[in-house]
């Protein structure tokens, strides 16, 4: 295949409507009649509703007001369990969850409502962190808190543990992320009996919307149509979200009989939605006299927050890349998510993989210097290797280079001079220097047979112009869905990216080509819309409308004629899980992934000892990502990563009283600016896949994982500090700065 | 948007006898760039109420230079501060707050009145005014009052401004041309931050002594604090350790600071002290 565009820098498609504000999302929309909606929530983290007041003074028979009675269908989100509820019946169960439903065409009006309503709350005791909750200190989910546990075993850890003359221990923590998209979430629904229900908005997952629709209202799978709208970041913050929002909408729409239009703004969108899960992660890790690996034995937690929701899946994915990329012959991974009253945790790129990865690559560093040996040099020996297995056993079928991608990356950053001449000025400095490195892989796509279990459709069509259309459920969010389609398709066709249109992700015309998630678009659903248009290719070629070699005039003539003679012209194609992959979903044991992205991130940073300000100066950002399809849209994606990986590392600290998130607030909640964030310098290797398109793997998460643990190790390293928590802010490293020097 | 819109009446009076006397009237709240107020009533927290819009009123604004001070109106925005070469010769600390003050979009919009009347104890450029002996002319419909600044605050979000004055314009007096300036902000991340410690000061220095200083905080106390008392002992000092050490052991007696939401107590007493050091560590 002559590859005219995959592997070029073209800009996004739907990039000169947003950078001039010609695109719209669900707020710049109005519907003539429109109620807006808003959602009553409690203020208490646990409790029973005694009662819900409407006291005089508010004309509420003006209002459409929706309480859990209302609800046509299962007042349960659709997901892992049906424990969610659209609304609270009769108890709370976190902080922010929502009541009631309030809809009236006048906003300011029903603002005032909103605060007027009364919530009788008897307050039960609530769990509010992640130890609490494994201490059971109260018991508020299940019968002891626990959504999801899980073991991952290889060989024989205690066999090790108990004959290990020394056994390095460390304990990790990291908290709470907001995703922070541009646009809050937002969500339009028409909804009636009779043609039942219609919502456009801002999402990642039509179809999840779509599911649990047919759900809350028990209705057919035609009678329920999903739109996604224009959408503004994401980051996983809209994957499980919307349907809670879609379902709210709606039922104010059904109730009312009029269109109903509910955005949040940003307080209640960072105090209500998902967040990333907070966890622990404890290490207990032996090593043999050659500095090799023996044994490592990992308990991973996180926190769940009052549902279930993604949790389990969230869990699987930090657990099996909690070992990251090195070779032990000996390996067990506990995890557990559990429950506390604040809000779900959720989807937020990287899903689970930062977490364990961040207290895995401190934890590397640790281990290096117990050992006496360089943080690298104990990595280097340490490397997976081809033929080897993982923490899951899934043997690496692929040449992976690992010490290849460290060599280039401790010369890219000149490491080793570095390192020598910070140790010498630190000495004298007030301002400390240190270099920290990260090691780390990613894998995309669902988690071992979940692919398959998706079974994802792609479908192409032909056009009356002679254009052809790519139909598929997977949504623009930033992330350049679109270009990469169009690049995919355009090359597999043979033909100018001009000549594809990629249509709206509307369930009522696309196929369910699965979530926009697990960094699955161009590697998963990437190379089922290239076998979709090699199969619209032959078809033309069969039936004599196009000869083996054509132009793209060619083929725009071949189409229309198709079309004109048999009315359409689509083809369809559906996932074909390689062969190799091979997974026990109860063990958790075999190839949790068709491939991974392979990484080595450095961080050079300082730090202010004055005020214990730190600084990242450098940033070095080398990654093995099979084919670069868009350098453009994949630098700007690792760049993007980083970015978020630095605020993650350094300013981003979701601050909770009572379950509630009290700095909900772009002014409270701090991320970098571009005055905080250093050049990062972003470089591929190139080693393909041979089932992604073109040889492509996924990238999508990767940035996130390795971001933190390379500062973190670089603060270690300027100042002595161990620090084993994020964020690092002035005021934890002042403490501990304080524990270090006692 | 949580707030309900028709509770909040907004008055533009066209010229400041107007305005004066709506203020005397009733008991309007002045509204000037709106920098400050907007965020609580996005937040909600704003109360409701009648607002008198300031903005536009001419006699608020400009700049004069006289031969002993300069002239800021009220409504001078932080962007013009940041333009104005004198204020950038002459009294950088006040430029350096301006600087450091939100996004552009704020400097271009917030005032140096309404920061002052607003009287965050984490506001950026009082600490800058205090050290360059600041007055404050106030205006009512009975007449004007001038103060000095440092006499200004009286408690947390507690002034001298009385419910029919407006602040009228700040004077700062053309003495500190061969002063020593220091301005240091320490916020949560490099720009459009809120402060968690401002430390500003200049000092006059007679051959190696410092012959007079000013010294002031901000995010330490209730309200932005001019420390006096480390002023004191430092004055007539040589540049030492152990002038440095006393001076530090003073000012954490003078300031009291807090846990709140964007540091801790302990961080801005460390951070108090530090930034002190370095600013007589700067000294010549």
């Amino acid at each position: 295949m002559r590859t005219k565009h995959i592997g070029e820098r073209v800009p996004r498609r739907e990039g000169g409507l947003k950078v001039s504000g010609r695109a719209r999302y669900v707020d710049d929309w109005t519907l003539t009649g429109a109620l807006y909606g808003v959602t009553v929530r409690s203020p208490v983290a646990r409790g029973i509703i005694r009662q819900i007041g409407y006291p005089a003074g508010t004309p509420w028979e003006q209002f459409t007001i929706v309480t859990a009675a209302d609800i046509p269908g299962s007042n349960s989100v659709a997901n892992l369990e049906k424990d969610q509820p659209f609304l609270a019946v009769d108890r709370v169960q976190h902080a922010e969850q929502a009541i009631l439903l309030l809809a009236h065409p006048n906003k300011s009006l029903l603002e005032k409502a909103r605060r007027a309503v009364s919530l009788d709350i008897e307050h039960l005791p609530a769990v509010l962190s992640l130890e609490s909750s494994l201490a059971q200190e109260q018991v508020v989910w299940g019968h002891n808190n626990v959504f999801k546990e899980l073991k991952i075993e290889k060989g024989n850890v205690d066999g090790v543990l108990n004959n290990a003359p020394v056994i390095v221990e460390g304990e990790y923590w990291t908290g709470a992320q907001e995703q922070l998209y541009l646009e809050t979430n937002g969500m339009i629904a028409v909804a009636n009996p009779k043609e039942g229900v219609t919502v456009w908005g801002s999402m990642q997952c039509p179809y999840f919307v779509h599911k649990a629709l047919m759900e809350l209202f028990s209705l057919p799978m035609e009678k329920v149509r999903v739109v996604q709208m224009e959408t503004g970041g994401a980051f996983g913050g809209k994957e499980d979200y919307p349907s809670v929002l879609a379902g709210h909408a709606a039922l104010l729409a059904w109730k009312s009989g009029k269109p109903v239009k509910m955005v949040y703004d940003r307080g209640e969108d960072m105090a209500a939605t998902t967040k990333r899960h907070p966890s622990r992660t404890q290490h207990r890790t032996v090593v043999d006299r050659n500095g090799k690996l023996l044994a490592m034995d990992i308990d991973f937690a996180i926190d769940g927050g009052g549902h279930m929701t993604l949790s389990p899946i969230v869990l699987s994915r930090g657990s099996i890349h909690a070992a990251g990329p090195y070779y032990c012959p000996n390996i067990r991974i506990h995890g557990r998510a559990v429950a506390t009253n604040t809000p779900p945790h959720g989807a937020f790129r990287g899903f689970g993989a930062p977490q364990s990865l961040f207290a895995l690559e401190r934890h590397m560093d640790k281990v290096a210097r117990t050992v006496g040996l360089s943080p690298v040099e104990f990595r280097r020996r340490n490397f997976i290797r081809q033929g080897e297995s993982t923490a899951t056993g899934q043997r690496i079928r692929e040449s992976i280079q690992m010490e290849k991608l460290l060599h280039r990356a401790l010369k890219e950053t000149n490491y080793e001079k570095k390192v020598r001449l910070f140790a010498k000025q630190n000495l004298k400095a007030k301002v400390k220097k240190g270099m920290g490195v990260s090691c780390f892989f990613h894998g995309a796509g669902f988690t071992g047979s979940g692919e398959k279990r998706l079974a994802s459709v792609v479908a192409v069509e032909a056009t009356e112009q002679g254009k052809l259309r790519v139909l598929a459920s997977i949504t623009e969010l930033g992330q350049g869905a679109v270009t990469i389609f169009t690049q995919i398709a355009a090359d597999a066709l043979g033909i100018s990216g001009q000549d594809i249109e990629v249509a709206q992700a509307d369930t009522a015309f696309v196929p369910d080509s699965g979530p926009t998630v697990a960094s699955r678009t161009c590697m998963i659903v990437g190379k089922i819309l290239e076998s979709a248009c090699i199969e619209l290719k032959q078809t033309l070629i069969q039936n004599g409308l196009l000869k083996e070699r054509y132009t793209s005039n060619a083929f725009r003539a071949a189409c229309k004629k198709y079309v004109k003679q048999h009315g359409q012209l689509k083809s369809f194609a559906q996932y074909q899980q390689p062969s190799h992959i091979q997974w026990d979903d109860e063990k958790h044991e075999g190839d949790a992934y068709g491939t991974m992205a392979w990484a080595i991130y450095i961080a050079e940073v300082s730090v202010d000892l004055s005020t214990y300000e730190i600084r990242v100066d450098d940033f070095l950002a080398l990654q093995e990502i099979g084919k670069v399809m868009n350098p453009l849209l994949a630098e700007g994606q690792i760049i993007g990563g980083v970015v978020q990986g630095i605020g993650y590392t350094l300013h981003e600290n979701v601050i909770w009283n009572k379950g509630r998130m009290v700095n909900n607030r772009i002014t409270d909640y701090i991320i970098p600016t571009s005055m905080d964030v250093p050049p990062v310098r972003v470089i591929f290797e190139e080693n393909p896949y041979e089932f992604g398109p073109s040889g492509a793997k996924g990238i999508g998460e990767l940035p996130l994982d390795g971001v933190a643990p390379a500062i973190v190790n670089a603060i270690e390293s300027a100042t002595g500090a161990a620090i084993n928590r994020i964020p690092v802010t002035p005021e934890v490293l002042l403490e501990a700065m304080e524990n270090t020097n006692e | 948007m949580h707030a309900f819109l028709p509770d909040f009446e907004v008055y533009t009076p066209r010229s400041l006898r107007e305005a004066l006397a709506l203020l005397n009237q009733n008991n309007h709240k002045p509204l000037a760039g709106g920098t400050d107020l907007m965020v609580l009533l996005a937040a909600g927290n704003l109360p409701a109420g009648s607002y008198l819009n300031v903005n536009g009123l001419e006699e608020l604004g400009g700049m004069e230079v006289g031969k002993d001070k300069v002239r800021l109106g009220a409504l001078t925005t932080y962007t013009e501060i940041r333009r104005q070469a004198i204020l950038c010769k002459e009294f950088p600390n006040l430029v350096a707050a301006a600087r450091q003050t939100g996004a552009l979009a704020i400097q271009n919009r917030g005032t140096i009145g309404g920061n002052i009347a607003n009287a965050s104890p984490a506001a950026d450029s009082p600490p800058a005014l205090l050290t360059y002996d600041a007055e404050i002319k106030l205006i009512s419909e009975k007449g004007t009052r001038v103060v000095p600044y440092k006499d200004f605050h009286l408690g947390y979000k507690k002034t001298l401004l009385g419910t029919n004055e407006l602040i009228h314009s700040v004077y700062v007096p053309r003495r500190f041309r061969n002063w020593h300036h220091y301005y240091r902000k320490v916020g949560a991340r490099k720009s459009q931050a809120i402060s968690k410690v401002i430390i500003a000061a200049c000092a006059l220095m007679n051959k190696d002594r410092i012959q007079d200083i000013r010294l002031s905080a901000g995010s330490v106390a209730p309200y932005t604090l001019r420390c006096f008392q480390t002023e004191e002992i430092l004055r007539g000092e040589k540049k030492s350790q152990a002038a440095i050490q006393k001076a530090k052991t003073m000012i954490l007696s003078e300031i009291s600071p807090i846990n709140d939401i964007r540091s801790t107590a302990k961080y801005r007493r460390y951070v108090t002290t530090q930034l002190l050091e370095e600013f007589l560590l700067s000294l010549p």
